[in-house]
């Protein structure tokens, strides 16, 4: 033994260099890591960085500005229009993701039962996610158009109102319209990855929960839910982000009015940065979102941790 | 516990008939094996009975009820299934308890019943662990706990054994049998594997194509096979099978086609002549140097406890498996005669038992 362990730690001191670091796990680790870490560094964290640094100037438009350290952030803390963005946000993503998350998983367990047309009806769940944002804006547009929107229209019809509904003229309306627009547009993700979910809850897991004299309701809540919870805290995470950042959809249909009750802080750093030529003040919204955005990552960092039940074992 | 009674059930998925009819009496406490080549519809028979198919027609009885449209919960019945189908995120403990707190009952002898179902099966240190920290066999132990706990009036078995390695199939055989004569709990086991239903079965029904072929103890079925598709689905290796007609001239033979004259104890009346199938089981063959056929040995193959020698007899391909050493090699002639009072005949054409 102790002369085998000799000729094994004599040998190589004199030539080790390269074959030696040829195998070299984490050597090669990051060997194989460098290019896309320089990906990342140039494409993310530029802009990222920049973006973070306007944040601390007083930049406009064609025009290059000075450090001012915390100047923008502070005018922002007596910003009534910037802390009615942040309530908005808040209200947006909150209502719009539990809507979301109900309906989603509720159509993901239809699409799981043994229907007719089921590959029909899975396609046309995809549909609001296919047609790009800004088309299925300008749909929503005209749905809510003041003067010849269809559900106004519908109802009048049936003789339910009088009046056409002001859907976008009226702030409390306006907020409940863009969440509805969103909703429509979400759920075909939460519902579709929720049902992928589902179909990898073996079936005889359910027929065993069902001899040992579990209801349907029961099934669901003790075998249906734990086991897809992993999926529910990736699928929500997702879609919590996707929300919170929401532009296009605000943009399209109020540009954040009427009275900025739908301006999100996404739509109003825009607004401040970009028309408004303050790149500055714009930049430090946006930077303002990270925190946020930050805490729903650690959420899902937590929720994807794998489960004791999922560790361990092999098959 | 209960008897299980199976009336003319029949079942179609759709327009494809995969159970024609099928008649079985389980008797109270009984531990009846379903057994046939895959496909054959031993797992749609068993989960009718579960409750989790409907019934196309017929009837089904527990006890003395019809449990037709008797939901699956109401049964009182506890399967054990293929793939364990244990409730991956709760622990063993979890996994047993979970009847009985669907049923709400009370925390004290919910833990009296799984503890006592855990030292029957030797799961006790393992209560607190999760499905996926256990072995293949632990796992299927865990399936049997649940099953026990419950204390069902029936056990369902499918295929529960199949996805163990040979050595721990063989072991927990023998410990669903012990746990069978201990409990006494009526079982109905389902299964490919003949040597599992010749060994663990009081009565064992041979399934084919959505019929019973034979239903009847091991060793009836064994000693009598009524056609030949149980004569050659049970035992191992199977029946050999020569075809050729019967002669009656003052002493009964068989003729085998190439003219191959094999030795009959008796033959049915008025049989001379008859096409029939000549039917000898492996370990049936005996080598004796006076009366043996020539037959060619073709391979050979020592298993230690017994040797299996594939052979060409009179044109015709055999086995025959010897319990004493046989020192002979491919090529070499081997005198071997069947033992004439442990010939099956069976019908050319029907293939019933003659
Ligand atoms: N849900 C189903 N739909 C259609 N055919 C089925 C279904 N389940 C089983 N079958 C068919 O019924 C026959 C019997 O199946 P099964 O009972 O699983 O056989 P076994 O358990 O004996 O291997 C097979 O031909 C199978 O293809
Ligand atoms: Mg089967």
């Amino acid at each position: 033994m102790s002369v085998s362990a000799d000729t094994i730690t004599a040998a190589p001191s004199s030539r080790w260099s390269l074959s030696r670091l040829a195998h070299d796990h984490n050597f090669l680790g990051l060997l194989f890591l460098l290019p896309a870490a320089v990906f990342l560094l140039v494409f993310l964290t530029y802009p990222l960085g920049l973006g973070v640094w306007l944040g601390f100037t007083d930049t406009r438009i064609g025009r290059a500005g000075v450090f001012v350290g915390l100047e923008n952030y502070e005018l922002l803390w007596e910003d009534q229009i910037f802390w009615l963005s942040v309530f908005n946000t808040i209200l947006y993503t909150t209502v719009a993701s539990v809507l979301k998350f109900a309906l989603g998983l509720w159509l993901a367990l239809i699409l799981n039962e043994r229907l007719p047309f089921k590959a029909f009806f899975r396609a046309i769940v995809l549909l609001p996610w296919v047609v790009p944002t800004v088309l299925s804006a300008i749909a929503f547009w005209w749905i809510y158009d003041a003067q010849f929107s269809i559900i106004s229209w519908a109802l009048q019809r049936m003789g339910l109102i009088d009046a056409p509904i002001n859907f976008l003229g009226d702030a409390t309306n306006a907020r409940a319209s863009v969440i509805a627009a969103n909703v429509w547009r979400g759920i075909p993700f939460v519902a579709i990855s929720l049902l992928a979910g589902l179909q990898t809850i073996p079936p005889s897991l359910h027929e065993a929960a069902t001899l040992d004299g579990a209801t349907s309701w029961q099934r669901f809540r003790y075998i249906t839910l734990p086991m897809l919870t992993p999926i529910i805290a990736v699928v929500m995470t997702f879609s919590v982000l996707f929300t919170f950042t929401d532009f296009q959809l605000i943009y399209v249909l109020t540009r954040g009015g009427p009275l900025n009750a739908t301006h999100l802080m996404a739509t109003l750093s825009f607004q401040r940065a970009i028309p408004g030529g303050q790149l500055g003040e714009g930049a430090a919204i946006a930077v303002a979102m990270i925190p946020f955005l930050l805490a729903a990552i650690l959420f899902s960092y937590f929720g994807l941790q794998r489960r004791r039940w999922q560790q361990g074992g092999a098959d | 516990m209960a008897s299980v009674e199976i009336r003319d059930v029949r079942k179609a998925f759709g327009a494809t008939q995969v159970i024609h009819g099928v008649s079985i009496d389980i008797a109270d406490g009984e531990f009846v094996i379903l057994v046939g080549p895959s496909g054959c519809g031993k797992s749609t028979l068993l989960r009718m009975v579960a409750g989790l198919e409907n019934v196309t027609g017929g009837e089904i009885r527990i006890g003395d009820r019809v449990v037709n449209d008797v939901p699956p919960k109401e049964r009182d019945i506890a399967m054990v299934f293929q793939n364990y189908a244990l409730y991956p995120h709760m622990t063993v403990a979890d996994n047993m308890a979970f009847s009985l707190k669907l049923r709400n009952a009370p925390k004290s002898e919910i833990e009296q019943r799984v503890k006592k179902a855990a030292d029957i099966l030797g799961l006790g240190h393992l209560l607190d662990r999760y499905p996926r920290q256990l072995s293949g066999g632990q796992r299927q132990r865990v399936a049997m706990g649940r099953a026990i706990v419950r204390d069902p009036q029936v056990f369902l078995f499918d295929e529960p054994l199949s996805n163990l390695d040979a050595k721990l199939r063989v072991q927990m055989r023998t410990e669903i049998k012990e746990l069978h004569q201990r409990l006494r709990t009526t079982t109905v086991y389902v299964t490919h594997d003949q040597i599992e239903a010749m060994t663990m079965a009081d009565k064992i029904v041979v399934m084919h194509d959505g019929i019973v072929e034979q239903m009847g103890a091991p060793l009836e079925l064994y000693d009598r096979p009524a056609n030949m598709f149980v004569a050659g689905f049970i035992g191992s290796p199977a029946m050999n099978f020569i075809k050729g007609s019967i002669k009656v001239n003052g002493k009964a033979v068989f003729k085998a086609e190439g003219g191959l004259e094999l030795p009959l104890a008796t033959a049915p009346a008025g049989a001379d002549g008859r096409p029939a199938v000549y039917g000898i089981r492996p370990e049936h063959f005996v080598i004796d140097a006076q009366n043996g056929i020539p037959a060619e040995v073709v391979v050979v193959e020592p298993t230690g406890s017994e040797t299996q020698v594939f052979a060409k007899l009179g044109g015709q391909d055999i086995v025959g498996v010897f319990r004493e050493r046989v020192t002979v090699g491919p090529g070499d002639t081997i005198p071997l005669a069947p033992n004439p009072e442990l010939v099956h005949l069976f019908d050319a054409q029907t293939g019933k038992r003659l």
